[in-house]
């Protein structure tokens, strides 16, 4: 890959957008921009935007998506950017001033979020060299190990990849192992509460209840042996921390895991982190940037950028309009206790204190919230009606996709299911030596939707052949309690009493 | 210039078609490709290309649109996608993927894997047709070319430009200098001429799974035939004791009954070889496909002779392909063996089951004929 340098005008350009961010407030890391072909941009693309990855298949296949779209002229990538500091961004070559400069303003957005939202605090801000450093070390292994070997093992590793514990950079589930022991030592003596006097011993901690705090301890003391203590998120920590896996297995696993929880904050960020980009190319180039002639086609790519389909959400879209929604309630003083109360709905028409606090609003919401609270606090009813949002289902009978529902409350229950956990089913690791067979134990917490099962299956078995001994899944199918057994040649299946 | 993810992609590619290959006959028997054929695409699922994750099915999930409509109203087939899975940012979406396979490539995957001979032509290549392709725009061209939405943004931006635009009164008059025309080529295509005579037997004994294997070996036959051949015409004959020509429907609908005599197919594909190609200027593949259960010992040796004389001098290839009816396979395949069997353009080929349809495909094109 060559990148080039900026043109000098497209240097000018830059220093002219960066001065409007700027002006705005926004507060974003050094951006660099690299110009790229169409290709050389889709395969960026493919690598989930950095320029080295290690040698994997499916970015072979992304890239074929990528390419065959732009050819048949169905899909264009508009921008890429990375998390990093300094931030990358890539711009396609071959696209006019007015994109190029629309790409800036959004790049500069994103820029601005990366650095001040809270759920990206804790990502690898040397990102591009890790990757870099990653497919070097992974590489190293093909050479000793086998391509056919490594592959294998990564396409199985992937299968995985979900199971991690996307808040555990925010809270802290387990305690540390070393306090915990202290502490259940402190406990070993039971000695019942503290007496002052010696004959009152009988009195404040009778026999029973010195024998019931002991059975206690001894109970707690057992149920430290199981392994993990408590019910563990993280399958793959768990993996790396007890499977019996070769040393190049351990190292690609590590990588691979690094790489889950790099890039899940973006996925937990789609919608604000679009909405908010979105919205600065919008202020940027409406109120500053754009020349009177390249006024059709900014609003020709903006809008395409922000169409919206039937049966999808388009981040940008419900972002954007979020934002503005905010940013005009804040202005208006539409909230708090006597905005809520009041029904007047002529009223709540002419509502307008002047308050003005619109941006500043705005610049808190991108720092302290992410897309499951950005939608929980802030779609209300008016918004829901006003962007037409509804809730399809799939029709049996019909054999076809529909509207099922407008109502507030169902909408936005579904959305922060789908937000939630990425819409994916919650799997922890309950026993890594189930039934005393050193069997793992992963139990699926159902919250109404049924795994599909044949993929449960296919998944139970690339964790078996990490774990190498039998693994078994419990979840629910048709409301009734089952577990899913792989023990490396044939799967079964048993029922349970949840 | 070579990107690194050439690796990546041809590696995929090899995957996916190492998934074909190993699926091929998989996919012949199922015929889901026939099903899938739309306008010149052909959607060929890739069953494993999906890593599997534990996750919900997705239309259990249903989701949250966005869009005009009541309660009830059905979306467009096509508009609901899966949900974008984890790792948004990096672009990975749900990966099933249907790869989107052109009649073109599938013929070359096919030739691959079967290793097929392009075909050596016969006849002059001759220029037969020229096709106007649309290259550009031009700012001069006939009115009936005007392209409309380009004039209509150029006057726009005149405007914008002078001051003239109202957006309030958003009245936009295009003059002389704002129009635009689209611009073409002519481009000739330089064709040769084929045609393949399909002919079945659909006498009592040929049931619906027999003709289930004739289509999906034609469809084959035809993907294959096409590839080598622009402009290529199939003419479809039945036959029970009597042929009569079809169109493409009836040919793989139509049940008869009755008894079987395949002369009468072989002295119509003769009529018609003799009347609409002259074997000069035209491929021509006769395909029969029969229980072989003919009706006498006589018929048998008429039908040899009229291939030996009228038809295999005029034809790029003779085949012949026998499929298995419930009643058992008939003779006649022997008798062609015996007879005709060693002669360079006839090629037989006995079908048992969907199973040997692959092989067969092999014997009927194997030779580049």
């Amino acid at each position: 890959m060559s990148p080039k340098s900026l043109s000098p005008l497209l240097e000018d350009l830059k220093r002219e957008i960066e001065g409007y961010a700027r002006s705005f407030g926004l507060d974003f890391f050094e951006t660099i921009f690299e110009v790229l072909s169409y290709d050389e941009l889709n395969m960026v693309a493919a690598y989930g935007g950095f320029p080295n990855r290690y040698p994997h298949w499916r970015w072979g296949m992304d890239y074929e998506r990528l390419a065959k779209g732009y050819e048949y002229g169905l899909s264009k990538i508009y921008e890429l950017v990375i998390n990093n500091d300094p931030c990358y961004a890539y711009l396609l070559e071959s696209n006019a001033d007015v994109d190029q400069k629309l790409v800036m303003a959004h790049v500069y957005g994103h820029s601005d979020f990366f650095k001040n939202n809270f759920s990206f605090a804790h990502t690898n801000r040397r990102m591009l060299d890790e990757m870099a450093n990653h497919a070097t070390r992974i590489r190293r292994w093909i050479d000793k190990v086998g391509l056919e070997k490594v592959e294998e093992f990564i396409d199985r590793a992937l299968s995985l990849e979900n199971l991690v514990d996307y808040h555990a950079p925010y809270i802290r589930r387990n305690p540390d192992p070393k306090k915990a022991e202290e502490e259940a030592k402190l406990n070993e003596g039971v000695e019942g509460f503290k007496v002052d006097r010696e004959y009152m011993r009988g009195f404040v901690n009778p026999k029973e209840f010195i024998e019931g705090q002991r059975k206690k301890v001894e109970d707690e003391k057992l149920k430290a042996k199981r392994f993990p203590e408590r019910a563990q998120r993280d399958v793959l920590l768990f993996l790396l921390d007890h499977a019996p896996l070769e040393p190049w297995e351990f190292e690609i696993l590590t990588i691979l895991r690094d790489e889950a929880y790099y890039f899940a904050p973006q996925g937990q960020t789609k919608i604000i982190n679009e909405g908010w980009a979105a919205y600065w190319h919008s202020t940027i180039m409406t109120r500053r940037a754009l020349k009177d002639d390249e006024i059709i086609d900014y609003a020709d790519h903006h809008s395409g950028a922000l169409g919206t389909r039937p049966g999808a959400l388009n981040p940008y879209k419900v972002g954007i309009e979020l934002f503005r929604d905010i940013e005009d309630r804040w202005n208006k003083g539409r909230f708090g206790k006597e905005w809520e109360e009041c029904d007047d709905l002529r009223a709540r028409r002419a509502w307008d204190k002047k308050l003005n606090q619109g941006q500043e609003k705005i610049f808190e919401v991108r720092k302290h919230y992410n897309d499951v609270t950005f939608i929980d606090t802030f779609l209300t009813p008016e918004f829901a009606i006003d962007q037409k949002l509804f809730v399809y289902g799939f029709n049996d009978k019909r054999n076809s996709w529909e509207i099922l529902d407008r109502e507030f409350r169902k909408v936005k229950d579904k959305l922060l299911l789908q937000l939630t956990n990425f819409g994916q089913p919650i799997i922890e690791v309950m026993d890594g030596n189930h039934e005393n067979r050193s069997e793992l134990l992963l139990a699926h917490k159902h919250d109404g939707q049924d795994l599909k099962s044949d993929y449960a299956r296919e998944t139970l078995k690339n964790l078996q052949s990490l774990w190498r001994r039998p693994t078994n899944l419990i979840t629910r199918f048709d409301g009734k309690g089952v577990i899913l057994r792989y023990d490396g040649q044939n799967h079964s299946e048993k029922k349970v009493d949840l | 210039m070579s990107l690194k993810i050439h690796q990546d992609h041809s590696r995929f590619k090899e995957i996916v078609r190492g998934k074909i290959k190993a699926n091929l006959r998989k996919y012949v028997q199922k015929g889901e490709m026939i099903g899938k054929r739309g306008k010149d695409l052909i959607s060929i699922p890739i069953p494993f290309i999906d890593i599997p994750h534990f996750k919900y099915g997705h239309r259990e999930q249903g989701g949250v649109g966005q869009g005009e409509g009541d309660v009830g109203t059905q979306l467009q087939p096509g508009a609901v996608q899966p949900s974008q899975g984890h790792q948004a940012g990096s672009g990975e979406g749900d990966h099933a993927l249907e790869v989107d396979v052109s009649l073109e490539e599938l013929a070359q995957i096919l030739g691959e894997e079967l290793q097929l001979p392009n075909i050596e032509r016969r006849g002059k290549e001759k220029i037969v047709a020229q096709k106007i392709k649309y290259t550009g725009v031009n700012t001069t061209g006939p009115e009936s070319l005007r392209h409309f939405k380009r004039t209509y943004k150029q006057a726009l931006k005149r405007q914008i430009a002078l001051d003239a635009y109202d957006p309030k009164a958003p009245v936009i008059i295009p003059t002389r200098e704002d129009r635009r025309y689209r611009s073409y080529r002519l481009q000739s295509l330089p064709e040769t001429n084929a045609v393949i005579i399909y002919m079945m037997d659909v006498s009592g004994s040929m049931g619906d799974e027999q003709k289930e294997i004739v289509r999906i070996e034609s469809f084959w036959l035809d993907t294959w035939l096409r590839h080598q051949y622009k402009g290529l015409e199939c003419r479809y004959l039945i036959h029970d004791a009597v042929a009569r020509e079809v169109d493409r429907d009836t040919f793989f609908h139509t049940r008869e009954s009755g008894g079987t005599m395949i002369s009468s197919a072989y002295k119509l594909c003769k009529e018609i070889i003799r009347a609409d190609y002259p074997s000069g200027s035209w491929n021509i593949y006769p395909f029969h496909f029969s229980d072989g259960d003919n009706w006498s010992a006589d018929d048998t040796r008429f039908c040899v002779e009229m291939l030996r004389n009228d038809v295999l001098p005029a034809v790029n290839q003779f085949a012949y392909g026998q499929v298995e009816s419930p009643y058992g396979s008939g003779q006649f395949i022997k008798d062609l063996r015996e007879t005709i069997g060693d002669l360079e353009n006839v090629s037989l080929s006995e079908i048992t089951d969907k199973e040997a349809i692959y092989q067969s495909i092999k014997d009927f094109l194997g030779r580049g004929k």
